[in-house]
């Protein structure tokens, strides 16, 4: 097992971290009345820049699926825009998703998709970032015994905590507290950020651990 | 036939499981249990596990019974409603000829009802009160004034205290069961007796009184409790008539229920500094009514009542609901000029019960006193009246009792206060003979003295017998109820590896409960505490009430279970310390069975919160949903994950060849099977893309279901969102319900006809017409050709109609399963006919379905099919997830019915479908089976689909139906314990209590159900053994 590519995984988990805490202490200072909940989509759409971007940055610095071969610019043009449909196509389905959840279809739909951006940002612009727009990849990663190197690993975790995180959050809505944070979707979105952040933090920890037991063969 | 077992079994679990079932093949015979119960000679009994699934749940229903008697006290009332005037029984007299036998007259003329909610007694008597109440504090030591505690009961909630101030009772639960969906007071009541009089009552306060007493007040003006934060308004709102009324003297009885201390309460707490204010502002109101009452009080006229009370207290932390002192402790302070002015200085106020005051209010008016009051006379109220006045009212109110007494408790005469208000009627009686002689001499004031007291202690001593009933929880039957519904379920639990084994039977260890001394003396010991308990006990309870061989023999059954779990826990312990236990078998579990145990360990655990009672059905529909989520996962990687080269041993390989050959000729059957079915064209169009399909269909499901979720909204927070079933039942789109109702129909015969015989198929036909000129009938929808809206009946002959069909249809379904039972080779008949049952019950839910509702059944159907044909086909589940899913899907239906865990949502309508008037049973079993179809149709359509899969795998049916046993045993039994747990809690009788009720009915059908399914796996265990 290369400790070297824990090291670099880490690295850029603290990145991304970082981006989620920046997004919440930056705005306040250029923006009059920010607040987390009250500003909830203003926040939801830096939020979302923030994490999209340093995924992006970590792309082109750290590299984690090294090609062998040149890749031409046109291949990169190519690729570029695919991703960007594919994020396109991901915010539509998760936002399809949640409203098949129970989200109101007609009512506050711009909060909704900017959670679903969120969503998208928090998932699959990592999955772009790391597995390339390629679908058969991201099938082979989701399921048992498919990943095959750190980087798929931390993608695993990564995105099923934020899943989970949102699915979880949505439990206090029904509770009669009148919160705040139980409105629509502050509870989810807040729980997707932080299962986001567990999973960052979480996926280099599990790594570690059992780095003894993982053996990644080559593909 | 251990390799084929095996076999047989492998296809429907991972390989490793196969090894597994092998090895446990290869210690036993395979399938020994031919009729389902076998008795080996002496030590074990072998049970089938379809066997043991139903006797565990008859024995967890017993248990539930015991614990719903001890947990629901039987309310103390009267058989005939109403106290009328001419039930007041004459004034006794011995030998002479009483001339006083109308009702009293009233003594005080205005009457002003100042209810505070949630005004403890130490706003008034305490610290508090000489601080911020100066002129009630001044009317308490000075005025003419009488001021007392007042002990509400549990539960110290608004609503029953209401009814226990106005009717005198102790309002149960029952009560509320009993007056389904009307929320109006139909009990004898103080407000009811004074409208028949004739009295004009002014309402202004909370408007659960104008909810309890329609139409009752000649003016009201309600405020909602509603806004716990607002505590400024709803009071201004009473207040503000105030001047008006007082001002006027066109009534005789004003009631102001004033909330504000309340909402201070709940939100900062009794020792905020907002209750000094509010308490002033309320010193301020009495202020205002008693000078404007005094003013207008001229001499001669009768006086005026003030009565000063609060409905219940506050606890420390500002909640009520309990019975803390705090919360039960409320003052009651009666103004009236009458009063004899009190000379010595102000003592400690008397105790009494907040039920006294009812039957005071009566004799303080002139009106009966409320047939089902439990109070007492409040004796200086009435002093200052002469002696034979006074001995008058303790007659009535001794009378009422005692009447009350001999309703409700069957050796009455034995009882203590009826003896003694016996002995002091009789002397009454001695009193007014010499009173009538005109003797007026001093021993008749000290024996009139006499008989007065002995009215009081017998009026005591009745009142207490009578409130014994209703007291308190029952808890040692609540607790005996609860350990035996605890013991089936770690029963059930333990014996689970038995049970889903291939073998599917369970070896019930009955020696260990005969022949070991731990037996005896758990049976000693019970039978100890029962002897302590029951001799001990004040209250009334029920377990100790039944015979004693009855209780001997639940005692035993106690112990017996006890016993039985242990031996089977040290057995299972002793197999799980043998070596071949394979290490990685936490490994089996795929992401679907952990979804699957998690969402339901997940519900189970919630309903420990009233939120998640109320919104139950928000979390169904999103464990469906996450489910559905899941098989779409699950499908994703059956057809786009390519296969890697997994290290397989070369026996695995083999198997997994046979596998796939076994599975190619079971689905060419299904093929076969679909293209009799289907017309050709459509089949080849399944056959070419049934990838697609099958890649689709959880996403079709999860839009049904979506879709379904708008239909009816339901619960409480969201209950008032617009919703697709209001819109379609309003009057102006009948047009569009009657398209529905007939495309439902429709789609209902197209999706069920298929696997029916002919006749049924016929049959089905004229009774889906049948329903459709039923909803006619009724005027719920239109005929295409009739577009005038003729006369409306009641629908009787159309609905007979159909239910003639019903009949005919699961007659014809019992009948081909009979035949499977007595022809063994004749194995299609039997899932004919059980496709027959279904066919009947789903045409049943038709008809008495809300007419919206019939989109519920079609998706319903839908669904089912979807699931049958192209996903559990397709992915080869075993029984227990097949089972789980299911029940998931029947809890969603239940909510997308439009049901909720209150008891408001019922659809009492459906008990009246073809009957002319209301007869009882008839109408209890359509309610109930129209309020659980969604559940009960997916179960047996789950039967259905494992005894499809039965000629796979011959355990499935026994498999499913223990599974079924477990997933609703679980939820019962958590929840009772839970409730146990918070029967003080402030919604216990609004939200849990519902709840328990819904489920303890959900449980008793599973029991038939189960049962059903024994009989059919019966049938199939001999079967398999030939």
């Amino acid at each position: 097992m290369d400790e070297t590519e824990i090291r670099r995984l880490s690295v850029g988990h603290v990145f991304s971290i970082l981006a989620v805490v920046f997004s919440l202490c930056i705005p306040p200072l250029f923006l009059d009345n920010f607040s987390l909940l009250e500003t909830h989509v203003t926040w939801l759409c830096i939020c979302s820049a923030c994490v999209a971007a340093v995924n992006v940055i970590l792309l082109l610095t750290l590299k984690p699926n090294p090609s062998s071969k040149r890749i031409s610019f046109g291949t990169k043009v190519n690729k570029f825009s695919k991703s960007c449909i594919y994020f396109l196509i991901s915010c539509l389905l998760f936002h399809g998703i949640i409203v098949l959840y129970g989200a109101p279809l007609v009512e506050s739909v711009p909060e909704t998709f900017i959670f679903s951006v969120l969503l998208s940002s928090l998932t699959t612009s990592r999955c772009l970032c790391i597995l390339g727009p390629n679908f058969p990849a991201w099938v082979r990663v989701f399921s048992r015994d498919g990943a095959m190197s750190v980087w798929d690993h931390s993608l695993q975790i990564t995105t099923v905590c934020s899943v989970v995180g949102a699915w979880l959050g949505a439990f206090p809505i029904p509770l009669d507290w009148d919160r705040p944070w139980q409105v629509w979707p502050i509870s989810c979105s807040l729980g997707a950020t932080f299962g986001y952040m567990c999973g960052l933090l979480l996926a280099p920890a599990w790594i570690y651990w059992n780095r003894k037991k993982l053996t990644y063969k080559s593909r | 036939m251990c390799t084929t077992s095996a076999l047989h079994t492998g296809l429907s679990h991972a390989p490793p499981r196969a090894q597994d079932v092998t090895r446990k093949c290869r210690r036993g015979r395979f399938a020994t249990a031919a009729s389902g119960v076998n008795v080996s000679p002496g030590v074990t009994m072998r049970v089938g596990s379809s066997v043991l699934a139903c006797c565990c749940l008859l024995l967890q229903l017993l248990g539930l019974a015991l614990f719903l008697r001890g947990f629901f006290p039987v309310p103390v009332r009267s058989q005939s409603r109403k106290n009328s005037v001419s039930d007041i029984p004459s004034e006794p007299s011995a030998g002479a000829k009483s001339n006083w036998t109308a009702l009293p007259s009233p003594l005080f003329k205005k009457t002003v009802i100042f209810l505070i909610d949630a005004f403890r007694q130490d706003f008034v008597f305490g610290p508090k009160g000489k601080m911020h109440m100066p002129y009630m504090t001044e009317m308490v030591e000075k005025g003419t004034t009488h001021s007392f505690i007042a002990k509400a009961t549990a539960p110290t909630v608004t609503m029953p205290r209401i009814k226990a101030l106005t009717t005198g009772s102790i309002p149960g639960f029952i009560d509320i069961i009993m007056n389904l969906n009307s929320q109006e007071l139909l009990d004898d009541n103080l407000i009811w007796q004074a409208k028949q009089a004739g009295r004009r009552i002014v309402f202004y306060g909370d408007d659960t009184w104008i909810r309890l007493f329609p139409k009752h007040f000649v003016e009201h003006d309600g405020t909602t409790s509603f806004f716990v934060s607002d505590f400024t308004e709803v009071d201004y709102n009473v207040t503000r008539h105030l001047d008006n009324v007082l001002s006027r003297n066109d009534w005789d009885i004003l009631i102001l229920h004033y909330l504000g201390l309340d909402h201070i309460g709940h939100l900062t707490g009794p020792h905020s500094h907002l209750v000094g204010p509010k308490l002033f502002e309320m010193d301020n109101v009495l202020k205002k009514i008693h000078t404007s009452l005094m003013v207008k009080e001229e001499d001669g006229s009768l006086p005026s009542l003030i009565v000063v009370c609060g409905d219940h207290g506050m606890s420390e932390t500002g909640s009520h609901g309990g019975s803390s002192d705090e919360e039960i402790e409320t003052p009651l302070l009666l103004i009236s000029s009458s009063f004899e002015r009190k000379g010595e200085p102000a003592k400690a106020p008397d105790i009494l019960q907040q039920t006294d005051l009812a039957p005071t209010l009566a004799i303080g008016l002139g009106l009966p006193i409320p047939r089902n009051s439990l109070g007492t006379l409040i004796h200086p109220v009435i002093e200052q009246k002469t002696m034979r006045e006074q001995l008058r009212y303790f007659h009535l109110n001794g009378y009422q009792l005692s009447t009350l007494l001999r309703e409700n408790v069957e050796s009455s005469e034995k009882d203590v206060g009826f003896e003694q208000f016996k002995k002091a009627e009789k002397s009454h009686g001695n009193w007014i003979k010499l009173y009538l002689e005109g003797n007026t001499s001093e021993v008749l004031t000290n024996l009139g003295r006499k008989v007065l007291k002995q009215y009081i202690e017998a009026l005591m001593k009745l009142s207490s017998s009578l409130s014994k009933q209703v007291a308190e929880y029952d808890m040692y039957s609540m607790t005996v109820g609860a350990i035996i519904t605890l013991e089936i379920l770690f029963l059930l639990l333990l014996s689970v590896p038995n049970a889903l084994c291939s073998r599917a039977e369970f070896e019930v260890p009955l020696s260990s409960p005969f022949f070991s001394l731990l037996f005896y003396l758990l049976c000693l010991v019970l039978a100890a505490i029962h002897v302590i308990v029951c001799t001990s006990t004040e209250n009334v309870c029920f377990f100790c009430s039944i015979s004693w061989v009855m209780a001997i023999g639940i005692m035993t059954l106690m112990s017996a279970l006890c016993c039985i779990i242990l031996s089977t826990f040290g057995k299972m312990l002793s197999n799980a310390k043998s070596p071949n236990k394979r290490p990685d078998s936490v490994s089996l579990w795929s992401e679907l069975d952990v979804i699957l145990l998690m969402g339901t360990l997940g519900h189970v655990l919630s309903m420990g919160a009233s939120s998640f009672i109320e919104e139950e059905h928000q979390t169904w529909y999103f464990l469906v949903n996450t489910l559905c989520l899941a098989l779409a996962q699950n499908m994703c990687r059956k057809y786009f994950l390519v296969k890697k080269g997994n290290p397989i041993d070369l026996a695995t390989h083999k198997r997994t060849d046979n596998e796939g050959a076994y599975i190619k000729e079971i689905y060419d059957m299904h093929k076969k099977e679909m293209r009799e079915e289907r017309l050709p064209i459509l089949s080849r169009f399944v056959k070419d893309h049934e990838k697609w399909i099958a890649l689709s269909s959880p996403w079709a499901i999860l839009i049904c279901c979506r879709l379904l979720r708008s239909l009816n909204q339901t619960g409480v927070q969201w209950i008032h969102r617009p919703d697709f079933g209001h819109w379609l039942t309003s009057s102006e789109h009948k047009a569009e319900l009657s398209f529905l109702v007939a495309v439902s129909l429709v789609m209902i015969f197209i999706l069920i006809q298929g696997r029916c015989s002919f006749v049924s198929k016929v049959a089905l036909a004229f009774g889906l017409l049948g329903v459709y000129s039923y909803r006619a009938a009724i005027g719920h929808v239109l005929y295409p050709w009739q577009q005038s809206t003729k006369e409306i009946s009641k629908g009787i002959t159309e609905a007979r109609f159909v239910y003639i069909f019903v009949l005919g249809i699961l007659i014809t379904g019992i009948k081909d399963l009979i035949k499977s039972q007595v022809i063994i080779t004749d194995s299609k008949a039997k899932s004919v006919g059980l496709w027959e049952v279904y066919c009947g019950l789903v045409l049943l839910a038709a008809l008495l379905f809300r007419p919206h509702n019939l989109a519920v059944l079609v998706f319903c159907l839908l669904i089912q099919s979807t699931l049958t044909m192209f996903i559990w086909k397709i992915l080869k589940y075993d029984a227990a997830q097949v089972t789980l899913m299911h029940y998931w899907f029947g809890q969603a239906f239940f909510f997308f019915q439009g049901n909720s865990n209150t008891i408001s949502t019922v659809d009492v309508s459906a008990g009246f479908v073809g009957l002319d008037n209301y007869i009882e049973v008839p109408a209890v079993f359509l309610t109930v089976f129209t309020t659980y179809s969604g559940p009960l149709l997916w179960s047996i359509h789950l039967l259905c689909y494992l005894n499809s899969e039965s000629s796979r795998l011959s355990t499935s049916i026994a498999h499913g139906c223990y599974c079924y046993a477990i997933i609703r045993s679980l939820p019962v039994t958590i929840y009772i314990i839970l409730i146990t747990v918070l029967r003080y809690h402030l919604f216990i009788w609004s939200v849990f209590s519902p709840k328990l009720l819904y489920e303890v009915i959900h449980l008793l059908i599973s029991v038939f159900v189960c049962l059903f399914f024994t009989a059919v796996d019966k049938n199939q265990m001999a079967k398999s053994d030939v």
